[in-house]
């Protein structure tokens, strides 16, 4: 298992726990995290699932790759940031175990 | 092509076997008629089944590509870089844009590609922005109670006119922040742009045209009182006072202004209808309703699958491509029909019932997929669940007692007239 903590624009954290290889989109929705809505079934279509990768983590996840479908979508989304990413393209592997992801106020 | 006779009193399982005798290849979705009749479900069903990605050569919009399953719209609405929403080539409806030589060409970031899209879209993104939305809702909330409360109990009225357009356009108006007492002409904008000249609104391009350079002329008037004012949370304030979209050229202002009343207009108005609709058709969900108007959160997607307000939106080919075993040739017209797709038994649930405590409300394909996904579902979401709530606190029951009328378009899934009578709790 895979331990994620999310945590909140008003600053409540979600620690959850998930199976190795889903995504981290599937971490907040299968754990009823509030604020990702994940709108698309995780297909990269819709940037609802938006997180800002805590900055001792965004090396480890990588950041959002240029020209990609994910920064497409993530230009038009409110409040992003140098470590804005979709959390359905983020895979959770054991690099990973221990990771702390922002939820954004609001998914556009 | 057979001439198909579809009557009106003809059930649904006489209808499949209508259906079900047309050869494949004289299938066409394209017509109005069929969609003013409901009875296209019938048609998009058997596609789904038999002949999910369908070529109709012959039609009164050209040859077009008809694609009828969930996955298959969603692999080519997120594939902009090969399905193109250029107006040039076409545009984002069945109906060509720009074919018409006395037409104003006007410039709508939803029928462009990228780069140009993307700029514009992110200008005027952070209007329906979520947290400016929030600013809007009292006041919102505010003049849905009063057109509530002035309706008569138990009386036959047209919920359309009542309640769906006079919604709709105050929420417009509060958006725009519009002279409240001219805001029936944003109603009347947002007709004149969607018509085609001679079906009733206007009668010729030239008045169409002459009709929205007026729009832009009185929009360019609050914008100039506007400019220079920084801290407005309107539509206009905010484009105005933005350093992205201050400076637009003449017909991308006013394509971008009209995107934005259509948007927010024909699309809202018929998911009211169509809510009290579905709700009637289905008392066991009314019942759920009533008993946990917490629900309203989950019905309000509920509603916006059920109606799919916009039956399509079209792309143009780049280069030869292959979807669902098909060979889709560069510059063919490619339409995805959402209104097929919200009905896909492969991937929805149960899709032909309404089911206001669905488990995925979120996951249908009203608002597309991709870049161009509808930068308005929030709004459209928001004015849902504000009129429901309100229509909960003082209607136990909004009864249609009537046959809706239905609009003859294959772009607008439209309700024209829908009689209710409304009891008091």
């Amino acid at each position: 298992m895979i331990k994620v903590t999310f945590i909140a624009s008003d600053g409540r954290t979600f620690p959850v726990e998930i199976g190795e290889g889903l995504t981290a989109r599937e971490a907040a929705l299968f754990n009823d995290v509030p604020g990702i809505d994940g709108d698309c079934g995780g297909q990269c279509a819709c940037a609802t699932c938006h997180v800002l990768v805590d900055p001792a983590w965004i090396d480890q996840v990588g950041r959002l790759a240029e020209d990609s479908m994910e920064a497409d979508l993530l230009q038009f989304a409110e409040g992003t940031t140098a470590q804005s990413r979709l959390a359905c393209q983020v895979k959770l592997d054991a690099r990973l175990d221990g990771i702390v992801l922002h939820v954004p106020e609001q998914q556009y | 092509m057979t001439t198909l006779t579809i009557s009106p009193d003809q059930d649904s399982a006489e209808l499949s076997r209508f259906v079900a005798g047309i050869p494949l290849a004289e299938i066409d979705v394209s017509r109005p008629s069929l969609f003013q009749s409901d009875k296209i479900g019938a048609f998009f069903e058997r596609l789904r089944r038999e002949d999910p990605v369908h070529y109709c050569a012959e039609s009164s919009y050209g040859p077009y590509w008809s694609i009828t399953r969930y996955d298959d719209i969603m692999a080519v609405d997120t594939n902009h870089k090969v399905y193109s929403s250029e107006a040039k080539l076409g545009g984002i409806a069945i109906q060509d844009m720009h074919s018409d030589q006395s037409n104003l060409e006007l410039e709508m970031f939803i029928a462009m590609d990228q780069p140009k899209h993307d700029a514009q879209r992110k200008a005027v993104t952070p209007a329906v922005a979520p947290s400016n939305l929030l600013l809007l809702e009292p006041v919102i909330r505010e003049r849905a109670g009063a057109i509530l409360d002035a309706l008569p109990v138990g009386e036959e009225i047209d919920w359309v006119k009542s309640v769906s357009v006079e919604l709709t356009t105050m929420t417009l108006a509060t958006l725009f922040d519009f002279p409240w007492d001219e805001r029936a002409r944003l109603t009347r904008w947002s007709d004149v742009t969607t018509a085609i000249p001679g079906a009733g609104i206007v009668d010729s391009f030239e008045q169409r045209r002459e009709e929205l350079i007026e729009c832009a002329m009185y929009f360019k008037g609050l914008w100039d009182q506007r400019t220079d004012q920084p801290g407005g949370t309107d539509l206009i304030s905010m484009m105005a006072n933005s350093p992205a979209t201050r400076d637009m050229p003449f017909l991308e202002f006013l394509g971008n202004l009209l995107l934005l009343i259509v948007g927010g207009n024909d699309t809202t108005r018929n998911s009211i209808s169509g809510g009290v609709l579905a709700l009637n058709r289905h008392p066991d969900q009314y019942d759920k309703l009533r008993r946990d108007p917490a629900l309203i959160g989950s019905m309000v997607p509920e509603i916006i699958r059920w109606q799919t307000p916009l039956t399509h939106m079209r792309r143009t080919a780049l280069e030869d491509s292959e979807i669902g075993g098909k060979r889709i040739a560069k510059g063919e017209k490619v339409v995805m029909w959402y209104l097929s797709g919200n009905r896909d038994e492969t991937a929805i649930e149960q899709p032909e019932e309404f089911i206001i405590d669905r488990k995925n409300p979120r996951q249908h394909l009203s608002f597309g997929y991709g870049i161009h996904r509808c930068m308005g579902n929030r709004l459209a979401e928001l004015q849902l669940r504000i009129i429901w709530e309100e229509i909960q606190k003082r209607f136990h029951f909004v009864e249609v007692v009537g046959e809706p009328e239905r609009l003859l378009s294959n772009l607008v899934r439209g309700i024209t007239r829908l009689p209710v009578k409304l009891h008091a709790h």
